[in-house]
């Protein structure tokens, strides 16, 4: 397998508009004799599909939920970064590059991100074009706010409600082509494999999730957009029917998988209460603007009620390590000291796995009205899990997983290893590195839809003939139908006794205890044996009732499970091969005498592919060297 | 806590449905979605099929939940998603029925499960600004009034769940419908599709085979986004107007 990035010559700040320039372009006749798949219907699935059609390309777009609407990147709550430079605090497409190349440990392509960062700008003007009611100030113009790892406001918002804002105008641009007829929608399908015709994607098959039909879609080119793996740790805040099925179904089909040790755990969730627990929920990271992260000095307060611990008890944790980004130190930094000070004995609530995050100053400061409106239904949704009202108490938070940068490896055109399969948005590997800033997914999602795929997809199907397209009665389709069709039957006949759901929560614990906020050499070799052995019992005791004939949500689950459970391993041994700390993968042995991730730049400055060997083998590792050539590899600080 | 559950079980959309009773155990903490995990694992490990249901974010905002409890879609708490209602709200010993939202335009799927995509295809038919990708000016170009961004975001709150058409005794979508209108109707870059767009969408709407508003008020109260009915006001006047004042388009060939 040959890694080649494809990434344009010329200086950084022109690669992509000179990609632009001469990139190859159907014409608008011979477009519509295209058919393209987009698998997917969040921010990436839903603008491609919709730009796709407005293109002229015949599209048909799929997901597993009732309607395109419900896609995860709804629940996005803070907002989406632009380099507009609106409030004059010296912001630029460079400033963005760099603080997004910086937060991800340099670990991410150059050039990847460059475009990305260039790309923002038009991402909001899109939107509001479209509709999104962004926040706004008293003069009509946009509204900012600072996030995560920058110091410059460069945050566009809609309340705490951005994601949804933003996908129900791509959503609304997606709807606009299927009634035009450009789109063609296919709601509660489930891709299940992915069809390769000598060695290039040509199609997808799927189940009909109502009917439980097995279904085959031919096309030119298959897309992407399916989102990220963090349910594999089971408890995330990622929506419970977010899966990897269809990235790993890809894998299995010659795509190569990047970076999977690489996922994020988010410093700001509501604590786990028991062992009940189906989900977490993220407090958007914007709320650290105005609250302040702290725990008891000592061991010995940590029950006591916070109003009673006094400021010279208290510490700030978080201000006191990072004083030049205090509260807005990134993630993934922020994470990990939470974990320290709990790890330390002051961890605050019942579990002792907490930590304050307080607002008293700011509604002393600002009053508790300008904080409602900032943040209210946050509050609100805050007090509806806890019971605790968070304008009289401290916010009691803990990290939990909330995104992945690993993906599948794609090229700058974001093309996977497989011809014709394009992945986009989270699902992919590309813009991230080691850690996502704050306020980027929803950016990355977009960028990736409107305004890259359009272009690369074209430079693609130029050199596509449309007649070549095999049919629905090729021997690989046929083969691709009954996999998906044996491996239905095989979860259905083992009748066994325990459900997909405990199998689940045994997979997380297991990732969580050793590949999560930290890992070292000896839990990640007992991981992927525990995982080995789950995997076993899975497969021969897994309960699944019902038919494959019909509406079957514990036949979906486990065949969900069943991919997790094997990601997971690759997982395992992806953060065993990295032999470095770098942003969200910490490993103990690699860190500074102050306890930061010390990365092994003369080792590890790569992409690490995997790709899979057949059901019984260990996959090959492949390297992708990264180049910088227009920032210094630093150590990063927010010192 | 111990529960009595009558719940609505129905294989699929041609045969009948009954409610079934089942005990359920519970905590304080537990969401009432938890609460159903629980009772559908015990139905799973004895080899019996769970209860279908939809869900997806369990965070208030993908609209995917769609429970009448009690009789009230959503259940007891006023603007809380069936997903984030927890069981606090509940009494040890209480007898909870739970069905799915009743009504034509949304046929049953399975259980609890019923298909909404008459909702979609009302967005389709012309609940959006036409704004194809790359066409945009700068997005400061049009400065917009704060409080008509507020008021156009207070009606794109919408999480498109259909509990107020669960809730009107008339299955009625003016809620949903106006919502849309109302957010776009607010925005300068609205204006120009305004009157067709509540044309067309009041078209589709009545073609689902939704109801007609007759002004109880059950949506907005039902309504876990706190969408107000004013939205609905706003789309007669538009629906209104644009009936008046509609004309044939005109439409010739280019000359060259």
């Amino acid at each position: 397998m040959k890694l080649d990035p494809k990434i344009p010559s010329g200086p950084l700040t022109e690669k992509w508009n000179h990609y632009r320039e001469h990139v190859k372009l159907v014409s608008p006749g011979n477009k519509r004799k295209y058919k393209v798949l987009v698998v997917g219907s969040g921010l990436a699935g839903a603008s491609a599909a919709a730009s796709m059609g407005e293109l002229g390309y015949q599209v048909e777009c799929f997901c597993y939920q009732d309607s395109p609407r419900r896609a995860h990147s709804i629940a996005a709550q803070g907002g989406i970064n632009a380099a507009k430079n609106y409030h004059n605090d010296g912001d630029s497409a460079f400033r963005l590059f760099y603080d997004t190349i910086k937060g991800g440990d340099f670990r991410s392509r150059e050039a990847n991100v460059y475009r990305l960062a260039e790309t923002s700008v038009r991402i909001i003007d899109q939107c509001v074009a479209q509709g999104v009611p962004f926040a706004r100030e008293y003069g009509g113009l946009l509204d900012n706010r600072s996030f995560g790892g920058a110091q410059v406001s460069r945050t566009f918002y809609a309340r705490g409600q951005t994601g949804q804002q933003l996908l129900i105008g791509a959503y609304q641009a997606l709807e606009r082509q299927i009634g035009l007829g450009t789109v063609k929608m296919f709601a509660r399908h489930e891709m299940l494999e992915l069809i390769v015709v000598d060695g290039v994607a040509k199609g997808i098959v799927v189940r009909d999730m109502v009917s439980g039909k097995i279904e085959s879609h031919m096309a030119d080119a298959v897309c992407l957009a399916s989102g990220g793996y963090g349910n594999v740790f089971y408890l995330s805040t990622n929506a419970k029917g977010c899966n990897t099925t269809a990235n790993w179904r890809a894998y299995k089909k010659g795509a190569a998988f990047a970076n999977p040790c690489y996922t994020q755990i988010h410093p700001t969730c509501i604590p786990v209460s028991g062992d009940h627990q189906s989900k977490l929920t993220l407090m958007s990271e914007s709320l650290r603007n105005d609250g302040r992260v702290w725990v008891p000095k000592r061991k010995e307060d940590r029950l006591k009620h916070p109003s009673s611990i006094s400021e010279a008890d208290r510490d700030y944790f978080l201000e006191r390590k990072y004083p030049s980004y205090g509260n807005l130190a990134p993630r993934d930094i922020s994470s990990r000291s939470a974990k320290e000070v709990c790890d330390e004995g002051r961890g605050v609530g019942p579990t002792g796995l907490g930590v304050y995050l307080d607002f008293a100053d700011s509604i002393k400061r600002l009053g508790k009205q300008k904080i409602q409106e900032k943040y209210g239904n946050l509050f609100e949704m805050y007090e509806r899990i806890t019971d605790e009202n968070p304008y009289e108490v401290p916010m009691r938070i803990y990290p939990a997983v909330h995104y992945t940068m690993g993906g599948l490896w794609v090229d700058y055109e974001l093309m996977s290893t497989v011809p014709g399969l394009f992945v986009l948005g989270e699902a992919n590997f590309s813009d991230h590195g080691a850690n996502r800033l704050g306020a980027s997914a929803l950016m990355q999602g977009l960028a990736d839809g409107y305004f890259v795929l359009p272009y690369t997809i074209g430079n693609y199907l130029a050199n596509v003939k449309p007649s070549d397209r095999p049919s629905a009665d090729h021997v690989e389709v046929k083969k691709a139908e009954q996999n998906v069709q044996s491996r239905i039957e095989k979860l259905l006949s083992i009748k066994g006794k325990t459900s997909p759901a405990h199998f689940h929560r045994e997979l997380g614990k297991i990732i969580w205890d050793y590949c999560g906020m930290a890992r070292n050499k000896e839990g990640l070799e007992k991981a992927i044996s525990l995982v080995q052995d789950l995997k076993k019992r899975f497969w021969s005791d897994v309960s699944v009732p019902g038919s494959g004939q019909s509406l079957n949500q514990a036949l979906e689950h486990a065949g969900r499970v069943a991919d997790f459970i094997e990601l997971g391993e690759l997982m395992c041994r992806d953060a065993l091969q990295r032999s470095e700390s770098c942003g969200g993968h910490f490993r103990e042995e690699w860190q500074t005498p102050d306890g930061e991730a010390k990365r092994d730049d003369q080792q590890f400055c790569h992409v690490a592919a995997w790709e899979y060997q057949g059901e019984s083998q260990e996959p090959l590792r492949h390297e992708e060297p990264l180049h910088f050539e227009n920032v210094e590899l630093a150590t990063r600080s927010y010192k | 806590m111990k529960l009595k559950l009558k719940v609505w079980r129905q294989p699929d959309a041609q045969t009948p449905g009954r409610l079934v009773d089942y005990l359920a155990e519970a905590k304080p903490d537990m969401s009432f979605l938890e609460m159903l995990d629980v009772v559908n694992e015990g139905l799973i490990v004895k080899g019996d099929e769970p209860i279908a249901f939809d869900h997806d974010c369990r965070e208030g905002i993908c609209g995917s939940c769609s429970m009448v409890i009690n009789g009230r879609p959503h259940g007891p708490r006023d603007r809380t998603t069936t997903c984030q209602l927890h069981m606090r709200s509940f009494e040890d010993g209480d007898t909870v029925v739970i069905e799915p939202w009743r009504s034509s335009a949304f046929p049953i799927q399975k259980d609890l499960v019923c298909n909404r995509s008459s909702f979609d295809r009302i967005i389709a038919s012309g609940g959006f600004i036409s704004a194809p990708t790359g066409s945009a000016p700068d997005a400061n170009a049009i400065p917009i009034r704060k409080s008509d961004a507020d008021r156009a975001f207070d009606a794109s709150a919408c999480i498109g769940c259909g509990a107020c058409v669960a809730a009107c005794p008339n299955a009625s979508a003016m809620l949903f419908v106006s919502a849309k209108i109302s957010h776009l109707g607010k925005l300068p870059q609205g204006q120009p599709e305004r009157y067709t767009r509540a044309l067309s969408m009041v078209e589709q709407m009545d073609a689902e085979g939704f109801g007609s508003c007759t002004n109880h008020g059950e949506c907005e109260a039902a309504c876990p986004k706190g969408i107000s009915v004013e939205n609905i006001a706003q789309m007669n006047r538009d629906f209104l107007k644009a009936s008046v004042s509609k004309r044939p388009e005109v439409a010739a060939g280019g000359a060259g």
